[in-house]
């Protein structure tokens, strides 16, 4: 693989530009898929979303390569009428050149009110890539909590008050829901591991069949990080072990990335206005959860 | 032109306009009393006898999302719905209409829930009439079929470039058997011909950007170009239709007048009720009484102009409504033809009828009801009562 500077050079399906806010890490997901896409024909469908409102203002785009919006639940059945559309005019010979299809959909769009449409994808077969850009809120909105989003966080519906400290329940498992539809591969990413990245990203667009990525995509406005960390803090939820790299080809789960060393939570909680509130308690009740999903996913990968 | 002659049920005819057409992609959810048609039309495609990719998507939602996606990729995209399903689907029904993809759609009517039903009325379809999809509607299998084939092509034409939802009465014409004339496969291809998209997003030299934000500064035009495709569409319609014919014998309009010319009274209706109150028209006739009838086809757009020119000179009209629009006023149909009369400086005095909701039995007698209020009305000059249900216990 080439280098950083080399793949920054590279003409990439989303142009810089985009409109996205200062510091947000989903344009860098998405500019690393178009990466992993180098020299394809790529087709992008795009849930309701922050990626997509700031990109695509009529009558500017930002986008290089075709790319379609429908609403904001149902990036997955998109995507997979214009997979059907593929197949049966390249059948027919009424089109010639080859296409790759990605989704891409915010945590709301993808674990919430789009689980349906992407479940009814996965378990159908397309060969799509579907990318959720996890950013553990709807940040669109205004930072609403979802089923993306960890306990204790401070959104604007699970605010931390007196009574409530923030978010009550532990975040759903989605890539485990993904790798529950027997799909060829399923993958977890952060931009702060690029060629971890960079590689699954192209496992997945060349597998046959439906692929799932998650990618974390640190949000400066939800997480309240000073812009210049948005990376730092991808760097943070893998090394705290917050955010494991893994992968899942055909059933076999292999963990891609294993710290050295494995920081404390505290670390990745304490750089972040999100859990400020959080007492010691709550930080020790949320690194014994890490601990727990940590020890569980080495056993699944065979390293316990 | 040799048609055959079969006995066919009204989903088995859609199924079969289907087969002929040959959509590039069909995404579809089984819904009582459209369900038939999904499952023939599996059959022509596990036997090899379309070049179909058939999306069997998990909810009407998605069907509707899938035909997006597909039509937006260059395909002849189709899918058929009822009810619950169409309101399902309901926020993507408006973005097909929007972004102007010609996808066709048989909806097989039936009454919304609650409570659940599954039988026919109209408030399925008469709640998508705002959604920006031409709407043809039929008396039974033989129009069924006939605008399902003619659908395509008004949906595609240039000019037009709208979605187009083909409606069929549930069970009553979804599940009964009709003679029907039917046109050989490669007739129908001919007709329809080749699907050239106006664009696609599968054409890497000219990339699109399909589906973007479009705020104050755009929207409303855009709105203002779906507005004037649907107005601008009558005349694409009635080509088609003479088009059609010509092959067929058969002829389509936006309506169709029965016995109206010289009649007094008249009842404005779509669908299968039409065939019955057809009957109850000869009936009259052979007393003296001079009744008519307009069977409605093209309810999108509405042909305000050529409905009122055709019922202006009733002394008493009655629009039936197989729907109601809980607005204490009436119901959708009736509303929209007392606009166009007024419009045109009428005399005729208006009633509204709502009928056969969750599929209760109209029979002649309910009909006639519906005549002789109008009989009265005609005679005394006076409208005692504007807003009237038939067929139901008080």
């Amino acid at each position: 693989m080439a280098n950083l500077r080399e793949l920054c050079k590279e003409d990439l399906f989303l142009s810089s530009g985009h409109r996205m806010c200062a510091g947000c890490v989903a344009p860098v997901v998405v500019r690393m898929m178009s990466m992993a896409a180098k020299d394809r024909n790529v087709v992008v469908a795009n849930a309701t979303g922050c990626l997509e409102v700031a990109t695509t203002i009529y009558p500017y785009t930002a986008w290089k390569c075709s790319w379609i919006h429908n609403a904001f639940e149902n990036a997955g059945a998109t995507i997979s009428g214009v997979e059907a559309a593929y197949k049966s005019l390249k059948r027919q010979g009424k089109i010639k050149d080859d296409y790759k299809f990605i989704a891409f959909g915010g945590d709301g769009g993808t674990y919430d009110i789009g689980l349906q449409s992407l479940s009814g994808a996965m378990e159908r077969g397309h060969d799509i890539v579907y990318v959720c850009y996890d950013n553990g809120a709807y940040m669109n909105t205004g930072i609403q909590r979802s089923g993306a989003t960890p306990k204790f966080a401070d959104t604007t519906t699970s605010p931390a008050g007196k009574v409530v400290p923030g978010k009550t329940q532990w975040r759903k498992d989605l890539t485990a829901i993904m790798v529950a539809h027997n799909i060829p591969y399923a993958a977890q990413v952060a931009p702060s591991h690029w060629r971890d990245f960079i590689t699954k990203g192209k496992k997945a667009i060349d597998v046959d069949g439906p692929a799932f990525i998650n990618a974390l995509a640190p949000c400066p406005r939800g997480w309240r990080y000073d812009t210049a960390e948005g990376i730092e803090m991808c760097r943070l939820a893998v090394e705290t072990c917050v955010w494991p790299l893994y992968e899942v080809v055909d059933g076999e789960w292999k963990l891609t990335y294993k710290p050295k060393e494995k920081r404390p939570v505290a670390d990745y909680l304490k750089a972040q206005g999100r859990f400020r509130h959080m007492t010691e308690e709550m930080i020790q009740e949320f690194q014994e959860q890490v601990d727990r999903d940590w020890e569980a996913l080495l056993k699944r990968c065979g390293e316990a | 032109m040799v048609q055959e002659k079969v006995a066919i049920t009204g989903n088995e005819a859609v199924a079969l306009a289907m087969k002929q057409i040959n959509p590039d992609v069909v995404a579809a959810y089984p819904i009582t009393p459209q369900t038939e048609i999904v499952q023939i039309f599996s059959t022509y495609v596990s036997n090899g006898l379309v070049d179909t990719e058939f999306v069997t998507v998990e909810s009407e939602h998605s069907a509707m999302s899938a035909s997006v996606g597909a039509a937006s990729a260059g395909a002849r995209a189709m899918t058929a719905t009822s009810a619950n399903g169409l309101a399902l689907m309901w926020e993507v029904v408006y973005i097909a209409a929007s972004n102007r993809l010609p996808i066709v759609m048989p909806v097989v009517n039936r009454a919304l829930s609650g409570p659940i039903n599954i039988h026919c009325d109209h408030s399925d379809a008469m709640g998508a009439r705002d959604s920006g999809w031409i709407q043809l509607w039929s008396e039974n299998t033989q129009e069924a079929y006939d605008n399902m084939i003619q659908a395509v092509r008004i949906a595609e034409h240039p000019e037009v470039q709208l979605p187009v939802m083909v409606c069929l009465d549930g069970f009553i014409i979804s599940h009964a058997m009709e003679n029907a004339q039917v046109l050989p496969d490669e007739v129908v291809k001919e007709f329809v011909g080749e699907y050239v998209p106006q664009k696609t997003i599968l054409d890497k030299d000219n990339p699109v950007t399909a589906g973007p934000v479009a705020f104050t500064d755009s929207y409303f035009e855009f709105k203002r170009a779906q507005s004037e495709a649907m107005i601008q569409a009558k005349p694409y319609i009635l080509d088609v239709a003479k088009e059609y014919a010509k092959l067929t014998g058969r002829e389509y309009g936006l309506f169709e007048a029965y016995k109206l010319e010289d009649a007094e009274i008249g009842i404005v209706v779509l669908g299968s009720t039409a065939g019955t109150a057809k009957n109850v028209v000869d009936k009259l006739r052979a007393q003296g009484v001079k009744a008519g009838l307009l069977k409605l086809r093209v309810f999108r757009p509405f042909p305000a102009e050529e409905l009122s020119a055709a019922l202006g000179h009733l002394k008493a009209l009655a629009v039936m409504d197989r729907a109601d629009s809980f607005n204490a006023f009436s119901g959708p149909v009736y509303a929209e033809v007392a606009a166009a009369m007024y419009d045109s400086g009428a005399q005729t005095k208006l009633i509204n009828y709502i009928y056969g909701l969750g599929g209760r039995d109209v029979g002649l007698e309910d009909v006639e009801t519906v005549y002789n209020h109008l009989a009265r009305i005609a005679e005394s000059g006076k409208v005692d009562q504007r807003l009237n249900y038939v067929g139901v216990r008080e």
